[in-house]
């Protein structure tokens, strides 16, 4: 079962241990400037946003590559940029359509996220459950349990009330 | 690791920034933030300073922990001589700015001088720039930050800077950051700018380091556990600090309009819960969302939403957004002080102070002050331009605040404080402070440890400092009878000490609700290099807390400043749990210079300063 990171804004409070568990991950150091995730504070709707690579099926980043630097990682699903390979020419920045490889100027390469090989550390990192890392196949599960949660209002005391007076 | 090792001196007469490196010496006696800059502090200036002088310098300063990624690392300290109180100053603000400043490769940023016209620094890692401010004077903080990230073409800048009341003079000018978080109290926001210094802005890309990676993030992860599973910390969560509004106004040591009573009867209307209280006029809670600061698990942060009906903001669209939200001590101060329980004007207020650079508390309690200098008829139409300031006015509150963000009209009046205000008009008895500095939202006769945190108090009346309010009244660890004065002197000290600790290291202090000195302990072990042992961290508590003393008192301060206002040693309180007790400074002060071990006079006796190395 491949899974995938499923961002969920409503949570987030902001506090950027996602960023900071990225950068560790990739460096060894705390710098959130390094992170792979971002948090998008939108201060005047007091909205935070975490933001990050899906993953896409057809990956416009792997087919502009030209020097097939981005690969598959056949069980985790996730687009991998092979360092040794990629010569820093910034094309999958330009195809990318969500922003999410970015160059890196002190390694000359670009990053993106790579799923942690499959246990990413910014969701182990959340504190609040923003990011959870689920079967790709259901990410959208919790929101159709909260909507059918509210399709059924009220259906539940109406069910139990017949069966009362059977009782008696 | 932990420390850079690397300080930025910026000196603004000379227009000079260098880099030197950390005094290693002292960092292993008083770690960094509060007690490391405090050191800087003490050794570079007089202390009998003019503090808007160009001679009293200016310390940002991060801890070991700030920029890990242990729970609330997002702290940094403004130490300086406080123009506030003519003590030694130590503001402390979260937000985002104090990890940046620490990432840019900094452990302390020393801001010397004063520049000729106004200026604002630019710290682009090593790249330190002073760029001309002519532009950005006069304009609000929030202004300021939009316009350094636009003309940087950077939206990841961090910016902490003052607003008008810096410019203008306000002796409660804060430095704000990240538009909602300030180094709040004692005016540190008022020596900036008398350095004619707008704003610092940061970029840094060079990450933080530490010493045992393993083990640290072992300790990081149990104790964000530890936050998660205490009811306390949970508290903060979902109601912030001003979920204690109603519990501290039934206990009765709720101060209520300029400390005349000690209940408000509007409290539950400013109060934590009534922030998620849905309005009639739009249908919205005031409460948007929780937020944290930088690598902060709690989040005890509030972003509210004024009333777009209300008349505080109608005619004022900018003021329709979200923004950061009522605070308990800004609730309190601006609120049951000032006997108003209007939680949109509250909230359009705090906008106001945040948007303009002001201490919440003492800018809400200067106007407690005044307003019982005009109903008492000591001052009237003609001093205050017109104002009524009459104590349970939303409206007089929303005119002050905006005259006092600009330093216009009246506005001038209070921005000097309550202590000044009352002595201009001949009725210092009015003035609720110590050490110049006004008190927080906890009344001392019903919870007498704080007659002695207050009064002892190195910054001035403050909470922060010795919070025995967490024994006295919420059971944290223990539980004292809040209304004895024994045992009090020997928790004031633990509690003076273990905050000086814990503000020394980088993080918040709000974990200490869930944690003890222990965990902060463990953090700082694992983060840092040599030996930080329990023993040596409770020393450095005690160290840090006589190095201020010391500073205080070739200052000038004396015994004479360890006091409290009269009506708070004299008038017994009406209400709540001290019915008809005063705060018994008297019984317990003696018996805490000895505990502290300095002289009957409140020095630090020789034997004290040898013992711990000050």
């Amino acid at each position: 079962m491949q899974k995938s990171l499923n961002i969920d804004p409503n949570k987030c409070t902001g506090c950027l241990q996602c960023e900071m568990a990225c950068a560790y991950e990739l460096e060894g150091s705390f710098n959130p400037a390094h992170s792979r995730i971002k948090i998008f504070h939108f201060e005047e709707q007091g909205r935070f946003v975490p933001y990050t690579c899906t993953q896409c099926a057809e990956a416009w980043c792997l087919h502009a590559c030209p020097v097939d630097a981005i690969k598959m990682d056949a069980t985790t699903g996730a687009k991998v940029v092979d360092e040794a390979t990629c010569v820093g020419c910034k094309v999958c920045t330009i195809a990318c359509p969500f922003g999410t490889v970015n160059y890196n100027q002190s390694s000359g390469k670009v990053i993106k996220c790579d799923l942690c090989g499959g246990d990413p550390a910014c969701a182990k990192a959340c504190p609040t459950e923003a990011i959870t890392y689920v079967d790709a196949n259901w990410t959208g599960l919790d929101k159709m349990r909260e909507w059918a949660a509210k399709t059924d209002t009220g259906t539940t005391t109406a069910a139990a009330k017949p069966s009362a007076p059977a009782g008696h | 690791m932990t420390w850079h090792r690397k300080i930025l001196r910026v000196n603004l007469t000379k227009g000079t920034c260098e880099t030197e490196p950390l005094n290693m010496e002292w960092a292993k006696l008083y770690l960094g933030s509060r007690g490391l800059a405090s050191k800087y502090l003490y050794e570079e200036i007089d202390p009998k300073v003019d503090p808007i002088a160009p001679d009293n310098k200016l310390i940002l300063a991060t801890g070991p922990l700030t920029g890990t990624s242990a729970s609330t690392s997002g702290r940094y300290v403004a130490v300086t001589k406080g123009a506030l109180t003519g003590a030694i100053a130590c503001s402390n603000s979260g937000g985002f700015f104090g990890a940046e400043l620490k990432f840019a490769g900094y452990d302390m940023l020393i801001l010397e001088g004063r520049a000729k016209e106004p200026v604002y620094l630019m710290i682009n890692d090593d790249d330190v720039r002073i760029l001309p401010a002519d532009k950005l004077w006069g304009k609000s903080v929030w202004e300021t930050e939009e316009w350094i990230k636009k003309t940087h073409q950077d939206p990841l800048i961090r910016v902490a800077s003052i607003g008008v009341a810096g410019e203008t003079g306000s002796k409660y000018a804060c430095i704000v950051n990240d538009l909602h978080r300030a180094a709040g109290r004692s005016g540190v926001g008022t020596v900036m700018g008398s350095k004619n210094l707008k704003a610092v802005a940061v970029r840094g890309t060079t990450g933080v380091k530490v010493e045992n990676p393993r083990e640290f993030m072992q300790v990081a992860q149990a104790t964000k556990t530890d936050l998660k599973e205490s009811a306390f910390t949970n508290g903060l969560t979902q109601y912030g600090t001003q979920g204690v509004t109603s519990v501290i106004n039934a206990t009765g040591i709720y101060p209520t309009r300029n400390h005349q009573q000690v209940q408000f009867e509007g409290a539950d209307k400013i109060g934590g819960e009534a922030m998620f209280e849905v309005r009639e006029t739009d249908g919205r809670t005031n409460m948007v969302r929780n937020s944290a600061c930088f690598g902060c698990t709690i989040a005890c942060g509030r972003v509210s939403v004024i009333d777009p009906n209300h008349f505080s903001v109608k005619d004022k669209p900018q003021y329709h957004n979200a923004s950061g939200g009522l605070e308990y001590e800004s609730s309190w101060a601006m609120g049951g002080d000032c006997g108003i329980d209007d939680l949109e004007a509250l909230t359009y207020a705090n906008f106001i102070c945040n948007e303009q650079g002001m201490d919440t508390i003492s800018f809400g309690a200067s106007l407690a002050a005044a307003m019982e200098l005009y109903e008492r008829g000591y001052i009237t139409d003609k001093e205050t331009g017109g104002l009524k300031l009459k104590f349970g006015s939303a409206e007089a509150l929303v005119e002050a605040v905006e005259l006092a963000g600009k330093g216009e009209g009246f506005g001038k009046d209070l921005g000097l404080g309550s202590k000044l205000l009352c002595e201009k008009y001949g009725h210092p008895e009015v003035a609720m402070t110590v050490k110049g500095q006004e008190f927080a939202a906890y009344d001392p006769r019903g919870a007498q440890g704080m007659s002695l945190a207050y009064a002892t108090s190195n910054r001035g009346a403050c909470h922060l400092r010795g919070y025995t309010i967490a024994v006295e009244i919420f059971g944290v660890g223990t539980k004292l009878d809040p209304l004895t004065t024994e045992g009090k002197a020997e928790i004031t000290k633990l509690a003076q000490d273990t905050t000086s600790a814990v503000d020394s290291t980088g993080l918040c202090m709000f974990p200490n609700f869930a944690w003890t000195l222990d965990q902060y302990q463990q953090l700082v072990q694992a983060d840092s290099e040599g030996d930080w042992s329990m023993e040596k961290m409770m020393e450095l508590g005690e160290r840090v807390w006589n190095l201020e003393r010391l500073f205080n008192n070739k200052a000038g301060l004396t015994t004479a400043d360890d006091t409290l206002p009269k009506r708070l040693l004299e008038t017994p309180a009406e209400t709540g749990v001290g019915k008809g007790l005063v705060a018994l400074l008297d019984k317990m002060l003696p018996e805490y210079y000895e505990l502290r071990g300095w002289t009957p006079d409140g020095q630090p006796s020789n034997d004290t300063i040898k013992r711990l190395n000050v």
